[in-house]
C-alpha cells in the first residue's frame, strides 16, 4: 500500500466522524439524528467501555475494536475517531493556514519531552477511581464527553443563534417556514467547567499541538501505553534518513526526535503527517523493531499546576448554590409560603437508579442537546460531587413528554437505557407531592386545575371539595410517573404547590384504570 | 409594536410574499356584524362527519363567505394542546380543520394561518394531532405558538382580574379570527369550550390560573371575540380532561355548534355535555358581563339532524 495515502484516508474518515458527531449535538430540525446516533458513537472509547461493563453486547464492543486497532497500528483512535482530537487538528489546520498567510513561512512543531508523571498519574487515578465506582475523573476527562460539553455549551448556541436570526429574517418576509429555538443557558457553575476546558485545550493546542492528548487525556495515556506494543510501527529508517528534520516540524504530537531518529510511540497519535512529509521516504510502517526507540526516560518535571487549577476550581464551585428569580407583576395573587422539600434529584427515565446513572454517565450532554422539551439539563452538584455535570430533570424549564424516549435512544453509555414506549409510560422516576397551603384553590378560593390538566396519568385529579365547593387536586402517588408536568404548570410562586421528588431507585407506576364509558345514544338537542 | 410596524413597511414596500395589508383598525374591539342578513344566531348540528356537518351548518349562517371576504387573511385557532392522537379527543378534529381551511380559500382568503400555544412540546402536538398535515394539505400556513417573541402586549380595559395580556401576533394581524375548540371536560375550568380555548392565544397562562381562572377567561373575551366559533363535538372527552388518559374517556357524539357569539356557542356546548351553562363559572360570568347570550331561549337556533 502506498503509505502516502494513509494521511488522506485519516483526514477523510476523521472529518466524517467529526461532522456526524457534531451533527448529533447541533441538529435542530427535530431529532432526525436519533436513528443513527448508535452507529456514529459506536467507536467512542469510554462510552463504549462503560456500556460494555454494564451489558456486554456487540453494540457496546466499539472499545474492543479500538484496542485491537491500537495493538496493530497504535493510537488510531486519537486521530481517526476522537472528536476532541479531530477538533484540535482542525484548530491546528486553521492556525497553520493563518501562520502561512501572515508570515509566509511554514509552521513548525518541535520535539518536546513527555510529562509522564502527570500523564500516568492522571491515568491511574482515573481508572482506579472508575473501578472503585467513582467516575468523577472519567466524567471530567473522557475526551468524547469533553467534546460533547464544548459543543452543547458553546457551538450549539451559535447554531441556535443563526437559526433564530434566520427566523427573524424570514418573518420580515412574512414567512413562518423556520421555527425558532429557545436557548436554555445553564447556570454559571455548570458553564464554568467546560469553559475552563475550552481555555486549557486552546492553550495546549496552540502551544504544542496534541500536548493535551499526551499530558491530560487518560484515554490518550492508556492507548499510548498499549501502543508501545503495537505490531505495525512507524519508524525512521536510519539508512535512508537524511536527518533533515522535516518530519519533526510536522509532528503535532511532538514525538519525533529527528536528531536521534526516533519516535516516541506512546505519544504518536497516528496522524501520518510525517509519512507525507519525508523527502527521502525514510519513514515507514513495518513490524521491525525501529532503529532506536526513545524510551521515555527523560527526566520529567512535574507540572501539577494545571491539574491543581482544575481541582481548585471544582472545590470552590461546590460551595455555591444557584438561586433563581421570577419576575411578572402580581396583582391579585399572593405569594406561596412553604418551600418544596426535595430529598432527591430526578434522573431521566431509563437510568434505573441514581446509582446506576452516575456510575455510567460521563456527562457528554448529548441527551441534553436532543431533549425536545428542555427538561433534561446539566446539573452542577445536585447529584453530589460524583455526579458533577450529569443531566437531571429540571421541571422549572420543562417536563418530560409522556410519549418521548429519545434520551435513552441516544445515550452512548447505557447510563440511560433505551425504553420501549409502553415501559416508559409506567417508569416512575419520582413521586408527586402536594403542598395544600400553597395551592391557589385553597388560598384564593378559586378554580385552577393547571396540575391535573397536564397530568398524563391522572395521578393528580381534580375532585369536588364539598366545603369549598371547588375542585381541589387529589394525588395518587402510585399512578405518578414523575414527569413533572404538574410542577411545571403549577402557577404558584415562589414555591410550587405541587412538585416531583425524585426516586433514588426508579419504580414501576400503576397503570391508570378507568371503566370504558357507556355510550348513550342521543338524537335530540338539549336546547 | 415596532416589529409589526416594520413588517407593515416591508409589506407596503412590496418585499413580501405573506402577511399583507393589515387592517389594524377593525380588529380591536368586537367583531363586525355581518352585512348579509342571516336568520340564525347559532347552528347546532348532529349526526354527520366533522367536515360534512360544517359544510351543512355554515350554510345556515350564509356560508363562510359571509365571514371571510376575498383577499383577507384568516387565523384559525384549534385546540392542539396535547401530544395525543385524534381518537383521544384532546385536540380538535383534524378533518374539521382541513375543511375550514379549504372553505376559507374557497371564499377567497389570501392566506390562512393555524396555530396554538400548546401545553405539551409543540412540534409533537402539531404532528401527532394530525392537524399540521391536515391544515397544510389544504394550503394553510401552520405557525408555532410556543415562543414569546410572537406575543405582543394588549390592554384589556374591561377586564376585572386581567387588565392586559400578551397575545399572538397572528390574532392581532389577521382580518378574520376563527376559533375551533373541541368540546371536552376540564378539571380546572369544568369544561373546555370556545372561551377556554382562547387561553391558547396568550403567552402567560399561569397568570390566569393564579388570579381566578373563570374570571380571567371571561375577562379575555371582553377584549376580543372571534368572528366565528366552531365547537367540534364529534368526539368528546367526557372525563379526565383536558388531556384524558385513554380512549376509554372518549365518547362519539357527532355534534357541532357554530356561532358568531362565543358565549352562546359555549352555552349550547355545555348543554350537549349535560351541564347547565349557569353552573360553569366562566360562562356565567361572561353572560353577566354581557359578552354574549347564555339564555339559549333568546336566540334563533337552527337545529339540524343529518
Amino acid at each position: 500500500m502506498n503509505l502516502n495515502k494513509l494521511r488522506t484516508v485519516r483526514i477523510i474518515i476523521s472529518n466524517i466522524i467529526l461532522f456526524l458527531t457534531t451533527l448529533l449535538f447541533v441538529e435542530l430540525s427535530g431529532n432526525y439524528t436519533v436513528s443513527f446516533s448508535d452507529y456514529v458513537l459506536f467507536p467512542q472509547f469510554i462510552p463504549s467501555l462503560l456500556s460494555f461493563l454494564h451489558n456486554p453486547a456487540f453494540i457496546a464492543s466499539g472499545f474492543i475494536i479500538i484496542l485491537v486497532l491500537t495493538v496493530l497500528f497504535g493510537r488510531i483512535y486519537c486521530s481517526f475517531v476522537c472528536p476532541l482530537g479531530i477538533m484540535m487538528d482542525l484548530i491546528l489546520f486553521v492556525r497553520k493556514k493563518y501562520y502561512k498567510f501572515s508570515t509566509r513561512k511554514k509552521f513548525r512543531f518541535t520535539f518536546i519531552k513527555s510529562y509522564n508523571l502527570i500523564r500516568y498519574s492522571i491515568l491511574s487515578a482515573t481508572f482506579l477511581l472508575l473501578f472503585t465506582g467513582v467516575s468523577t475523573l472519567i466524567v471530567l476527562l473522557d475526551p468524547y464527553s469533553v467534546f460533547g460539553r464544548l459543543i452543547t455549551n458553546f457551538i450549539r448556541p451559535v447554531f441556535i443563534g443563526i437559526n433564530n436570526l434566520l427566523v427573524a429574517f424570514l418573518e420580515m418576509l412574512g414567512s413562518y417556514s423556520v421555527s425558532p429555538h429557545i436557548l436554555y443557558l445553564p447556570d454559571f457553575w455548570v458553564l464554568s467547567i467546560p469553559f475552563v476546558f475550552l481555555i486549557i485545550i486552546l492553550f495546549f493546542t496552540l502551544k504544542n499541538g496534541r500536548l493535551y492528548c499526551n499530558t491530560i487525556c487518560p484515554v490518550g495515556a492508556l492507548l499510548g501505553l498499549i501502543s508501545n506494543f503495537q505490531i505495525f510501527k512507524i519508524s525512521i529508517d536510519d539508512i535512508n534518513c537524511a536527518a533533515c528534520g522535516v518530519c519533526e516540524t510536522q509532528c503535532k504530537a511532538g514525538c519525533i526526535d529527528s536528531g536521534n531518529k526516533s519516535i516516541d510511540l506512546t505519544r504518536c497519535v497516528a496522524c501520518y503527517d510525517c509519512l507525507d512529509s519525508c523527502p527521502t521516504e525514510a519513514i515507514s510502517i513495518n513490524t521491525k523493531q525501529p532503529v532506536k526507540v526513545l524510551k521515555s526516560n527523560l527526566k520529567t518535571k512535574v507540572k501539577g499546576r494545571r491539574s491543581f487549577l482544575i481541582s481548585a476550581g471544582l472545590l470552590t464551585g461546590t460551595a455555591i448554590k444557584t438561586i433563581y428569580g421570577q419576575g411578572d407583576t402580581i396583582k391579585v395573587y399572593k405569594d406561596s409560603t412553604i418551600p418544596e422539600k426535595r430529598t432527591s434529584p430526578i434522573s431521566p427515565p431509563g437510568s434505573i437508579s441514581i446509582e446506576h446513572f452516575i456510575s455510567n454517565c460521563t456527562a457528554c450532554t448529548l441527551c441534553v442537546s436532543v431533549c425536545p422539551t428542555g427538561v433534561l439539563q446539566p446539573s452542577f452538584i445536585e447529584y453530589g460531587i460524583e455526579g458533577l455535570l450529569m443531566p437531571h430533570m429540571s421541571n422549572k424549564i420543562g417536563f418530560c413528554n409522556f410519549e418521548c424516549t429519545i434520551c435513552g435512544d441516544v445515550c452512548p453509555n447505557d447510563a440511560i437505557l433505551p425504553l420501549k414506549n409502553e415501559n416508559k409510560k409506567i417508569t416512575q422516576i419520582g413521586k408527586v407531592k402536594f403542598i395544600k397551603e400553597n395551592c391557589v384553590v385553597y388560598t384564593q378560593k378559586t378554580d385552577c386545575g393547571a396540575c391535573a390538566e397536564h397530568c398524563p396519568t391522572k395521578a393528580v385529579k381534580m375532585e369536588l371539595d364539598a366545603e369549598l365547593n371547588l375542585r381541589v387536586p387529589i394525588i395518587t402517588e402510585e399512578l405518578c410517573v414523575g414527569c413533572g408536568a404538574c410542577e411545571h404548570a403549577c402557577p404558584t410562586k415562589p414555591f410550587k404547590s405541587i412538585y416531583v421528588d425524585g426516586n433514588p431507585v426508579h419504580q414501576i407506576a400503576e397503570k391508570p384504570k378507568d371503566e370504558k364509558l357507556e355510550i348513550i345514544e342521543e338524537e335530540d338537542f338539549p336546547f | 409594536m415596532k416589529r409589526r410596524e416594520f413588517i407593515i413597511k416591508s409589506v407596503t414596500a412590496g418585499a413580501t410574499v405573506g402577511l399583507t395589508t393589515l387592517p389594524l383598525f377593525n380588529i380591536i374591539g368586537a367583531s363586525k356584524k355581518s352585512t348579509t342578513s342571516v336568520k340564525y344566531d347559532l347552528v347546532a348540528i348532529r349526526g354527520g362527519e366533522p367536515d360534512v356537518m360544517f359544510n351543512r351548518a355554515i350554510q345556515s349562517l350564509g356560508g363562510l363567505s359571509n365571514f371571510v371576504k376575498p383577499n383577507q387573511t384568516v387565523v384559525i385557532k384549534p385546540n392542539i394542546g396535547w401530544d395525543v392522537v385524534p381518537e383521544r379527543a384532546a385536540n380538535t378534529n383534524p378533518i374539521l380543520i382541513k375543511e375550514i381551511v379549504k372553505q376559507c380559500y374557497g371564499a377567497g382568503a389570501k392566506e390562512v394561518f393555524v396555530f396554538d400555544h400548546t401545553c405539551d412540546e409543540w412540534s409533537r402536538c402539531y404532528s401527532n394531532s394530525g392537524i399540521k398535515s391536515a391544515a397544510e394539505s389544504a394550503g394553510a400556513t401552520v405557525v408555532p405558538g410556543n415562543y414569546e417573541k410572537y406575543y405582543q402586549k394588549v390592554d384589556i380595559p374591561k377586564g376585572i382580574n386581567m387588565k392586559d395580556a400578551k397575545v399572538h401576533e397572528l390574532i392581532l394581524d389577521s382580518d378574520v379570527f376563527i376559533n375551533v375548540p373541541i368540546l371536552k371536560h376540564h378539571g380546572g375550568a369544568q369544561l373546555s369550550l370556545g372561551m377556554k380555548n382562547l387561553m391558547g392565544v396568550v403567552w402567560d397562562r399561569q397568570y390566569w390560573h393564579r388570579n381566578n381562572l373563570h374570571q380571567c377567561i371571561a375577562d379575555f373575551v371582553t377584549w376580543r371575540k372571534p368572528h366565528l366559533t366552531v365547537i367540534d363535538g364529534y368526539l368528546s372527552l367526557k372525563r379526565n380532561g383536558p388531556r384524558g388518559v385513554s380512549t376509554d374517556d372518549v365518547i362519539t357524539m357527532k355534534t357541532q355548534i357554530i356561532s358568531a357569539d362565543i358565549v352562546a356557542a359555549d352555552a349550547a356546548a355545555a348543554k350537549f355535555f349535560g351541564e347547565e351553562p349557569e353552573k360553569i363559572g366562566h360562562i356565567k360570568i361572561a353572560g353577566a358581563m354581557k359578552s354574549g347570550v347564555i339564555n339559549l331561549d333568546k336566540l334563533s337556533i337552527d337545529r339540524i339532524k343529518l
